[in-house]
């Protein structure tokens, strides 16, 4: 198995990404034409024959997803284009929407066909401001050209896409809080349910998808030969856009075929080790939310149920984060931690208290004061934060730190002269 | 689709409405899920995370208050993770919360309290990170105590959802999230109407009224001072509540008792001056109707109204009747007419009034009500704050006997007494507007078409004897609103307008006992039109009292003596209070 293929990238350099004539030129919009002939079921179908999962995190059924946005009744709808892109260790969309925004665009055409939108919103994160003049410039291409506007392509479709940049905040990322955001409100995620597919953006039914999903979708309709599906594995066929930062020789982005391992990924793709005198302590898969995988497991194939079987993350936001033995697992637990607590939005108590306690607490056991009965009460508050927080930012925000009790005990272990004391 | 669910709570099956939420299915079942934001009269806000309970099939712990119930579901509130989810989220809110409960005004009615008392939080878990802010005292009603906020958000929705006022808002993240105003401003300067809804419905002591009991018990520990007390109508019908009565039990013989035996000199009856509000108000309807004046004529007796058309509508300066509230006008009699029958110089006068209302303290302090270098009412407590002075006498007032007020001011009719609820000013003004405007008696005193729900708008045309006279009530200032959109779009023409800034009138007022809810509300309100039902006398003008004060002191309504002591008049406050006359 080839250890990097295009499938979603084929685009990259081929085309001058700030020209519609020169996507057109290698064969733009013929996805969109093809996918105006089909029932926006059919599309759906399409999606869900090649495994599609979500690319933002939750891997959700991408096929059902937009069956679902489909049914939900509604006189208007919206599509959104997460590209908030605020999981830490993740940069793989801004690849998409720097080298392809026009796939990008093309895919979000399809989508508000598909599942009955009259309006899509593109969520940038304020971080990729650089990025705003050649989407701005790409949509007024596309309304140009009449890709966008009433009545595209004479197939009744009436469709605009908005460009919106986000303030900066982590939690943005969460659909709710996104649909805050764009309606100018602070953004706080909102109880569920209602779901975001009933009552999302301007609380319009509202199909929410990462720029790597919906960039996938032109190449997939196209793909008649089944290339995507021969990629990857029997269970996880396709290919995933990456990001690999951290001590390697060679971080970046990367599309790779499902059922890659880590390892693969660290010392053939990443060229492994930054200096080969530190060897690898962790790998932090998914973002600052992802569990950690300790050295045993580097041979985990990255798949679904692959990583899911290994206790990790699976897949994610499609980050790697490879951090060698300069850092030590308790001082990387320190810095996700910190991250948390500047970016917990707040609202809810297991968050907005946990997060305050439980850095106090790592604090503790950095220097090397803890009791167990800190580690329990440790353990305790984050497993509350899990189960109890109103949004998936509490929930998955000690997923390092409860993989790390699990993969690393020695470094809670409570000290002789403390346990004597 | 069926419109009933079957779901099992703890084993336990019942059958519930479709669309009910595991909270209110648990309620059925006398189960009580522990909750802080949840509150019955709101929307759900799923915040505190105290109701957290487990389903089975379900990965998470899902909010009993947020989640609806299916069919078939099964739900455990008391398996071990459901104890360590509320007791740790319990810890948590609690290690935020500064602990000085034994100085605390809701010491003893704190639901944070009652549920550490619940879960036997003896040893709390974690270290307290309580915020040191300083409390903020920037107004004459409400005092915000930041270090006890749990961040339940209940203040916050009944600002923006009931009283359109949205003073209070959420600001910061993380850590740092906070409760307050916008721009951290005092409440002075916000859109705040100092109605006190937000520590009605606060679970904590983060919002409670200026304390004013200390002031008036040096008063009338003072033996130089006559100390009065005027009693508002609504008060009768909330105080019971503080003593374990029923919702809407009236105690106003008991009440009377207590105060006398808390040494107020005099205790006289707000119902008296609501019926000389009355005679003046609907005088001054009759004059505006007959004279060309300015229509609709809008009631000014709320002060938390009064404030909100002054920050956000002063173009009805106008419209507002220019009469004073009923305890602005037993202000201004006190201290004069009674002052004079007694021979008392009225500086020597305190006069305290017990209301059902906080913005009936900065109403109070307002300049235009006092003359001389004294203020007309010295100090206003709340129903609470009245309260705690019989707790501090060491009375039971469930069990105290009935006594009368004090004459004269101290006979009040039924239509005074309604003007707690909702409708009822408009109700007692048509009583005696139909007798002056027609010169007949009325056939039936009720005027049920004006009688009014908590957070409702009613709109009724009233015959005054073949004249069609169109009115419109309003309680919640988010209804008000909705009223004044209608005449400022020419939608509605009506003459007269009864508006009260709090859900159901006075008597869901923001100074009522804790626990006071819209169910709470309507029982008032049954009480008040069943103590109306009882007396003798049901019309203003008939009462004896307010005869002889016209008779001896005021000649007539709108007289030269009515317009300086019982009117008064109102301005545009651009937003921004001005309190510097308080120093």
């Amino acid at each position: 198995m080839s250890k990097k293929v295009c499938f979603i990238t084929r685009n990259f350099g081929k085309y001058d990404p700030d020209s519609l004539k020169s996507y057109e030129s290698i064969g733009g919009f013929t996805a969109l034409r093809k996918a105006l002939k089909m029932d926006g079921n059919e599309i759906a179908d399409v999606l869900a024959a090649n495994g599609v999962q979500g690319r933002g995190g939750a891997a959700y059924d991408m096929g059902k997803k937009w069956r679902q946005a489909r049914e939900v009744k509604g006189e208007h709808k919206c599509v959104v284009c997460n590209a908030d892109e605020g999981e830490p260790g993740t940069f793989k969309d801004r690849e998409l929407l720097t080298n392809d925004p026009f796939q990008l665009l093309e895919g979000m055409i399809i989508a508000g066909w598909s599942v009955g939108a009259d309006n899509g919103y593109i969520y940038m994160r304020e971080e990729y401001s650089h990025l705003r003049p050649r989407l701005l410039s790409a949509i007024a291409q596309c309304e140009e050209a009449g890709y966008l506007g009433d009545n595209i392509l004479n197939s009744g479709l009436n469709y605009r896409i908005h460009l919106y940049s986000g303030a900066g905040a982590y939690v943005c990322g969460e659909g709710s809080a996104l649909s805050e955001s764009i309606e100018g409100k602070a953004g706080r995620p909102r109880m569920k349910p209602p779901f975001i597919k009933q009552c999302g953006v301007f609380h319009l039914p509202t199909c929410v998808n990462n720029v790597e999903s919906l960039s996938l979708v032109p190449p997939l309709l196209l793909d008649d030969e089944g290339y995507y599906k021969s990629q990857g594995t029997e269970d996880c066929p396709g290919t995933k856009m990456i990001s690999v930062s951290g001590n390697v020789k060679n971080p970046g982005v990367f599309e790779v075929p499902f059922g890659i391992t880590i390892r693969e990924i660290v010392y053939d793709l990443a060229g492994g080790m930054e200096n080969p005198e530190y060897p690898l302590r962790l790998v932090q898969l998914g973002g600052a939310s992802g569990r950690i995988c300790a050295p045993s497991q580097l041979d985990t194939p990255y798949t679904y149920k692959g990583m899911r079987q290994a206790d990790l993350t699976a897949i994610g936001s499609g980050a790697v984060l490879v951090v060698d033995e300069r850092t030590s697992v308790i001082g990387f637990l320190r810095m996700t931690q910190e991250f948390f607590s500047h970016e917990s939005c707040g609202q809810c108590t297991p968050c907005r208290e946990g997060n305050r306690h439980i850095a106090m607490l790592l604090d503790k056991i950095a220097a090397g004061e803890h009791t167990q009965k800190d580690v329990d009460t440790l353990k305790k508050f984050a497993d509350i934060m899990s189960c109890a927080s109103l949004c998936g930012l509490g929930e998955t925000a000690q997923s390092a730190l409860l993989s790390a009790m699990k993969r690393f005990p020695e470094v809670f272990a409570v000290k002789e002269e403390v346990a004597v004391r | 689709m069926s419109n009933t669910v079957h779901l099992t709570i703890n084993h336990l099956p019942l059958e519930v409405p479709a669309g009910t939420r595991i909270i209110e299915a648990a309620k059925m079942l006398n189960i009580d899920i522990p909750h802080l934001c949840y509150h019955p009269d709101q929307t759900i806000k799923a915040h505190c995370r105290m109701c957290m309970v487990e389903v089975t099939g379900q990965r998470k712990l899902l909010a009993a208050c947020s989640t609806v119930v299916w069919e078939g579901m099964e739900v455990f509130t008391d398996t071990k993770k459901v104890y360590d989810a509320q007791v740790g989220v319990l810890d948590l809110i609690l290690a935020d919360h500064k602990q000085n409960c034994l100085s605390c005004a809701r010491n003893g009615n704190c639901e944070l309290q009652k549920l550490c008392r619940r879960f036997n939080r003896l040893l709390p878990e974690l270290p307290d990170i309580s915020s040191n802010e300083p409390l903020r005292i920037d107004n004459p009603s409400i005092v915000r105590d930041p270090s006890k906020c749990v961040k339940c958000g209940r203040c916050v929705k009944v600002c923006a959802e009931v009283q359109g006022c949205a003073a209070l808002t959420a600001s910061n993240r993380s850590g740092d999230f906070k409760i307050t105003t916008a721009f951290d401003l005092p409440m002075d300067q916000t859109d705040c109407v100092l109605c006190g809804q937000c520590s009605l419905v606060c679970p904590v002591g983060a919002i409670v009224e200026v304390d004013n009991t200390n002031d008036v018990v040096r008063a009338i520990q003072d033996p130089r001072k006559h100390v009065v007390v005027q009693v508002a109508p609504s008060v009768r019908v909330g105080l019971g509540d503080e003593f374990g009565m029923e919702a809407g039990a009236i105690v106003t013989g008991k009440m009377v008792t207590a105060l006398k035996m808390l040494g107020f000199d005099k205790v006289f009856d707000t119902n008296f001056s609501a019926d000389l509000t009355i005679m003046e108000e609907g005088s001054e309807l009759l004059d505006r109707i007959k004279n060309g004046g300015k229509l609709p004529m809008i009631t000014s007796c709320s002060p938390g109204w009064v404030t909100y058309m002054e920050k956000q509508h002063p173009e009805l300066c106008d419209n507002l009747s220019t009469a004073k509230s009923p305890q602005g006008m037993f202000g201004a009699v006190v201290k004069t007419y009674y002052a004079q029958k007694m021979g008392w110089d009225p500086h020597d006068i305190v006069s305290v009034s017990v209301m059902p209302c906080t913005a009936k303290k900065y109403e109070a302090s307002r300049p235009e009500l006092g003359r001389d270098g004294y203020r007309d009412v010295d100090y206003v407590l709340t129903t609470r704050e009245l309260a705690k002075l019989i707790r501090y006498e060491g009375l039971d007032l469930s069990v105290l006997p009935e006594s009368e007020f004090d004459s004269p001011l101290g006979i009040g009719s039924g239509a005074g007494a309604i003007f707690g609820a909702t409708g009822g000013v408009m109700e007692a003004a048509l009583r005696t507007a139909y007798e002056v405007y027609t010169g007949q008696t009325l056939p039936r005193l009720e005027f049920e078409a004006v009688r009014n729900d908590v957070n409702a708008i009613k709109e009724a045309t009233i015959d005054l004897n073949g004249t069609p006279l169109k009115v419109a009530i309003a309680n919640g200032l988010k209804n008000a609103e909705e009223i004044i959109r209608r005449v400022e779009s020419g939608e509605a023409d009506y003459i007269f307008i009864e508006i009260m800034a709090c859900p159901g009138g006075c008597i869901g007022g923001g100074g009522q006992p804790i626990g006071t809810n819209n169910a709470v509300r309507d029982a008032r309100i049954k009480a008040l039109y069943e103590l109306d039902k009882s007396l003798p006398l049901r019309k203003s003008h008939d009462n004896p009292e307010i005869k002889t004060i016209y008779e001896e002191f005021f000649g007539a309504p709108l007289s030269h003596r009515s317009h300086e002591l019982l009117h008064t008049h109102y301005h545009a406050r651009p937003k921004k209070h001005d309190f510097s006359h308080l120093k």
